[in-house]
């Protein structure tokens, strides 16, 4: 055993014992600590992007990694997006495992020729015989009062392009197995980080999941969805930024006698038909929620998915509580956008229950 | 900003500044005249405190071998398109020189990162002549482990290999090791924003890579003019912070001791540099294009009159190295690739439509199991026509 894997295993005793009680953790505190123990475990993985070395990000995402692993291991770039994604795709395909940071969603637009011409390509290209094992950080979504540019939600343009993973997490624990799983993964991942969840905690035992990980004995979060909520009358479907009010609006059905089912993607790509499927078979009913807007979306797919495998097990259409199809609102609008508890139900209303 | 040991030496025998010496001569630098003889050292065209080591007699005459099989390689590629052998070739007739002096100025351990039209550079570099022709033949999106020879894939977007050079370059500067990246692209590419974005990164982060412009004059029918008013694309250089040199794309000698130098200086931490050539794409951008449109055959005249294995041939003539009996053994060398190529993109290319699935991922998704499998069904009732869905 290195005495890097050594000293993380110390390290990971150290936190069991002290973690009787669980603490409250912040889901950016999970992402950070997911970057940390990877460069601690593996000194190829490297963090960089803009602002993210000294100020630790604009969301902290990255505090500390420098201090700790050095201004070789996390360093600010040129403000320049391609800039960064192209150079990380030479750095992957060089021994390295950079992790790179588009400091808000629709900033990430410029690096979008390296990514889907690319990044997304190059395996492919090469007849697998160049991998790219690199994570593109994006910080993505609204409901933080974001000004213009700044809450796109823009997973379905990695989404549909062939040779991209596309992982978003919507739980503290999930924010650091998925992290985790992304950054040691062969394949080139688009990390996509609910903004507005970054402040949200949970009792997470970071330390457990780090065992877990370093173990094997977690399950791999890639490609598998969870039940969020069980239920049997109607499943809701939902990702990233949604699950929270899936979930919100499942509790509020219960007080109405329905039992509502929530399933969290935790990953667009690959996407677990499996799991969705026998959830809507079971329960007969489906809406999916998603904060995009709706046209040509990830929405959309998941519908066409469904209506495809339970077409026979369907009581109702399968209904979208989606984005409108404009721009991300102003600040002062945006809750009208937002796929809210009470849309949620009503479309829930709308599922034919009188047969 | 840290100054390469060399700028430091000339600037304090020469007293320049470093803008000075980070900016490119006047005309360009040309050792080997269009006629065949050796200018004298100060004739050149070189700037005060510039040294460009010459190569040997023997290092020349491989280099003329190296040129004679390439301009057979190139027209060659350009036959098998006309029998329909190959989609389509991006020539770089005319422009041998520089595709020999890239792959020459490099060591085993460095990379090269080539455009499309620099299939003679990566064959030169030893990549194998037919899996580097497969992108063309169209049987898939690229032929050549890019590791093997260290060669980044050829592929058709403009410029976007030079970020990807820069990220080699840095990965190998992080771990201590001495490799130098040539990152290669052509004037037309150095509008695009990456070419920005690739030369400034590599002088903010000081790394290995040097920068080579093959300045053809043309992107398909733009002429340079239309790219850009800088006096020379060398001069975009200085404004990164890293010397910029102009050489006469069509004399391998010089490009042989321009590039070299580069190449020894980044080496030795100078940082980044940029190295343009002047050269010409004597024939149209591909096969579908006609060049004839956008260029005049006077133009055309007048730059065959430079070709670069005329002049070199009639170099190593006058000194005695090339004797008959050499030279056809060159012709020999050429001929044995060209019937390589022949061979090998005649013969039938083995198509499987289920690798079309294998390489998106490491690992297949499910999805992808699913699709793949939808396909070799429907090939399977193809066979069978009987077989009902």
């Amino acid at each position: 055993m290195s005495t890097v894997a050594e000293a993380a295993a110390a390290r990971a005793a150290a936190d069991a014992e002290k973690n009787d009680s669980l603490q409250p953790v912040t889901f950016a505190k999970a992402l950070t600590t997911a970057m940390a123990d990877a460069m601690r475990e593996d000194d190829t993985v490297v963090v960089f992007g803009e602002d993210v070395a000294k100020l630790g990000g604009v969301f902290r995402i990255t505090d500390g990694l420098m201090a700790e692993f050095g201004e070789k291991r996390c360093f600010d770039t040129p403000l320049a997006e391609s800039g960064i994604v192209g150079m990380a795709l030479g750095m992957a395909m060089n021994g390295l495992r950079p992790i790179v940071e588009m400091q808000f969603d629709a900033f990430a637009y410029p690096a979008f020729e390296q990514i889907a011409s690319h990044v997304a390509k190059m395996h492919n290209r090469t007849r697998g015989r160049v991998r790219l094992p690199m994570v593109i950080r994006v910080p993505y979504a609204g409901g933080i009062g974001g000004v213009e540019h700044h809450c796109d939600s823009s997973e379905a343009y990695y989404a549909h392009t062939p040779g991209l993973k596309v992982f978003t997490p919507a739980t503290v624990s999930d924010a650091y197995r998925l992290l985790r799983e992304a950054i040691a993964s062969d394949d080139p991942v688009v990390f996509m980080e609910p903004k507005k969840l970054y402040w949200s905690k949970d009792a997470v035992d970071l330390a457990a999941l780090r065992a877990g990980f370093q173990g094997g004995a977690l399950d791999r979060a890639e490609g598998k969805a969870v039940v969020a909520r069980p239920g049997t009358d109607a499943t809701l479907i939902a990702y990233g930024p949604a699950v929270p009010p899936a979930l919100a609006a499942a509790e509020a059905a219960a007080e109405e006698g329905r039992s509502v089912e929530v399933i969290d993607l935790r990953t667009i790509v690959p996407f677990d038909d499996e799991t969705v499927a026998a959830s809507v078979r079971k329960t007969g009913r489906a809406v999916v929620v998603a904060e995009a807007q709706s046209f040509a979306s990830v929405a959309s797919e998941i519908v066409a998915r469904v209506q495809e495998r339970c077409f026979h097990s369907l009581a109702a259409p399968v209904r979208r509580v989606a984005g409108f199809d404009i721009p991300f609102p102003p600040p002062k609008l945006e809750h009208w956008y937002l796929p809210s508890v009470d849309r949620i139900l009503d479309a829930l209303d709308t599922l034919q229950w009188e047969d | 900003m840290t100054i390469p040991a060399e700028a430091q030496e000339a600037i304090s025998r020469f007293g320049i500044s470093i803008e000075d010496y980070m900016l490119p001569v006047h005309g360009q630098i040309q050792i080997l005249s269009e006629d065949g003889t050796m200018r004298p050292e100060d004739q050149r065209g070189s700037s005060p405190g510039h040294q460009y080591p010459v190569p040997s007699d023997d290092e020349l005459l491989e280099a003329y071998r190296r040129l004679v099989v390439g301009r057979r390689v190139n027209d060659q590629n350009s036959a098998l398109v006309r029998q329909g052998r190959l989609a389509v070739y991006p020539s770089s007739h005319g422009q041998e020189a520089c595709q020999v002096a890239a792959a020459l100025c490099l060591r085993e351990g460095d990379w090269m990162f080539p455009t499309y039209r620099d299939a003679v550079a990566v064959m030169t570099r030893g990549v194998d002549p037919v899996e580097a022709m497969t992108l063309f033949r169209g049987d898939w999106h690229g032929g050549y482990d890019p590791h093997e020879r260290k060669v980044g894939i050829q592929s058709t977007p403009l410029t976007t290999q030079l970020l990807h050079a820069v990220g080699v370059a840095h990965a190998a500067k992080l771990r201590g090791e001495d490799t130098v990246v040539l990152a290669m692209c052509g004037d037309g590419a150095t509008s695009e924003g990456d070419f920005h974005e690739a030369l400034n990164f590599a002088a903010v982060f000081h790394l290995p890579v040097v920068f080579f412009v093959q300045n053809n004059q043309y992107a398909i029918s733009v002429p340079l003019a239309h790219q850009t008013v800088a006096p020379s694309l060398a001069h975009k250089a200085v404004g990164y912070g890293m010397a910029g040199e102009r050489v006469d794309g069509n004399d391998i000698v010089a490009l042989l001791a321009v590039l070299g130098r580069a190449v020894t200086l980044a080496r030795a931490g100078s940082g980044p540099l940029l190295v343009e050539a002047n050269t010409y794409r004597m024939q149209a951008h591909t096969n579908a294009d006609d060049a004839t449109r956008y260029r005049n055959e006077a133009e055309v005249k007048a730059w065959a009159a430079k070709d670069p294995l005329n002049r070199m041939r009639s170099y190593l003539r006058s000194t005695g190295a090339l004797t008959d009996d050499v030279e056809s053994a060159f012709a020999g060398d050429a001929e044995d690739v060209a019937q390589r190529l022949r061979d090998g993109l005649s013969a039938e290319p083995n198509l499987d439509p289920q690798e079309l699935f294998l390489h998106v991922f490491a690992e297949p998704t499910p999805q992808l199991r699913e699709q793949a499998a939808f396909l070799a069904d429907e090939l399977a009732r193809d066979e069978q026509p009987g077989k009902e869905l």
